[in-house]
């Protein structure tokens, strides 16, 4: 989770309150993911306990205390920045399994449940455009965040469509024996990870 | 020339594209193509619309027939309220040069002619006295904010303004319906989406636009996204609510 360290950031800029973190986090990320107070509080709780961050130390938790980023802290945001998160298995993607279940049950016509999803997904980039096109305009964090699920969403009706194609094609040829047993449990492994 | 739309009907209540149930054939008998089979579309004034699908759905047939280009097998097509089936050849051109905008993905800035010149072409080539045409072309690189290389040749132009004065050109005089194909293909996808963006103001400011591309980055610019399969529209998107709805402060998704 980025939140820990996205805060860690925000403090190595200076000493900050709990309230100015949570203000600045929220902006910084083009407002996108709103974050709630508590959420802020809970978490410079565990910075301090684990020396990543240390506060003012007038003991009581709240707006009254104010926190400094430690060695410790600059040292483990560095190190979280060149991490690469952890892409190595695919997510159990709700739309994938929606598609693969048209795909199997006799009733469902896949290629309408595709054309719904990609209706749908295009609305939501249409909105996504319109916010690139007003308020990203000036918001640096907000345009790379509205580029980031643009092209998100781009990337999952390309799916969309490449499976449209591959069913249809499926459907149009003849049925082949089935394939060798090998890669169907390595699909399965895959998906078990997560 | 009767301004586009008139004769009694108020400007809204026409569409600036209407489209009823026209279909195309290339050939005939058992080679014969049907490249679009029944297609009912209509654009507004101040609408863009962008129409997607795979390649060999259409897309440019539809393009082609609307720009009044080709006549379609069956079906009707109205520009400004106009039918052009049966309109004589020369007022067809007329129309295809006053009313009708096009964006080519290309460009096809004509290289020995200067930005204004470009853009104050399908004025001059319609008989617009020069000045006229002329003034109507910086008018145009204003609106796109590329006044400042009214004088400068295409080659000494960076792709994204020429792009701006190819959408100038398109848009100059009192164009009602801009047509466009691929408009941003040559472009990378920050000065694609520029394009579209520009697009997208020329229609706030009253122009209607139909977008032909294959790119769902692209065509979300649009008011309205149409499908198109097999020469058919297979689905359309409905009017989506603002973008205030993506982001709830204070909620967490």
């Amino acid at each position: 989770m980025s939140v820990p360290h996205v805060l860690l950031a925000l403090l190595s800029e200076g000493p900050k309150y709990g309230l100015q973190l949570r203000e600045e986090f929220e902006a910084g990320t083009g407002e996108v993911w709103p974050l709630n107070v508590g959420q802020v509080y809970k978490t410079l709780g565990r910075l301090e306990r684990d020396g990543l961050a240390e506060s003012d130390g007038t003991g009581q938790d709240g707006p009254q205390k104010r926190y400094r980023i430690t060695r410790r802290g600059e040292e483990a945001l560095a190190a979280w920045l060149r991490t690469p998160p952890d892409l190595t298995s695919p997510p159990r993607d709700e739309l994938v399994m929606k598609v693969l279940v048209a795909a199997r049950v006799p009733d469902a016509d896949a290629h309408e449940v595709i054309q719904a999803h990609r209706l749908y997904l295009l609305e939501l980039m249409q909105q996504w455009t319109r916010l690139k096109e007003g308020e990203a305009r000036d918001d640096l964090s907000l345009a790379l965040v509205v580029d980031a699920e643009i092209f998100r969403l781009d990337a999952v009706i390309r799916w969309l469509d490449a499976a449209d194609v591959r069913l249809a094609r499926a459907a149009a040829a003849p049925p082949r024996p089935s394939p060798a047993a090998a890669p169907v449990p390595q699909l399965r492994r895959l998906g078990a990870r997560r | 020339m009767s301004r586009p739309g008139g004769g009694g009907e108020s400007e809204s209540a026409v569409s600036a594209l209407e489209l009823r149930g026209v279909s195309k054939t290339y050939g005939q008998g058992p080679g014969a193509v049907r490249a679009l089979a029944g297609v009912d579309l209509s654009v507004r004034a101040g609408e863009m619309v962008a129409v997607m699908g795979p390649s060999g759905s259409g897309k440019s047939t539809l393009l082609t027939i609307a720009g009044s280009l080709e006549d379609p097998t069956s079906g009707e097509v109205l520009v400004c309220g106009m039918a052009l089936a049966g309109m004589p050849r020369g007022r067809r051109a007329r129309l295809r040069r006053r009313v009708i905008g096009y964006v080519f993905q290309d460009f096809n800035l004509l290289p020995g002619l200067t930005a204004a010149e470009n853009a104050a072409l399908p004025l001059e080539l319609d008989g617009v006295p020069v000045p006229k045409a002329r003034a109507a072309g910086l008018a145009a690189l204003e609106s796109l904010g590329v006044a400042g290389r009214a004088g400068w040749f295409p080659d000494q132009l960076s792709g994204g303004e020429r792009q701006r004065v190819a959408i100038a050109r398109a848009v100059v005089g009192d164009r009602r319906l801009l047509l466009a194909d691929e408009p941003s293909g040559a472009l990378d996808s920050v000065n694609a989406g520029e394009v579209m963006r520009l697009l997208h103001e020329a229609c706030q400011r009253g122009v209607a636009a139909v977008v032909v591309t294959h790119d769902a980055q692209l065509a979300a610019w649009a008011d309205r996204i149409v499908l198109l399969r097999d020469g058919r529209l297979t689905g359309t998107t409905t009017r989506p609510p603002g973008p205030e709805s993506l982001l709830m402060p204070g909620e967490t998704r």
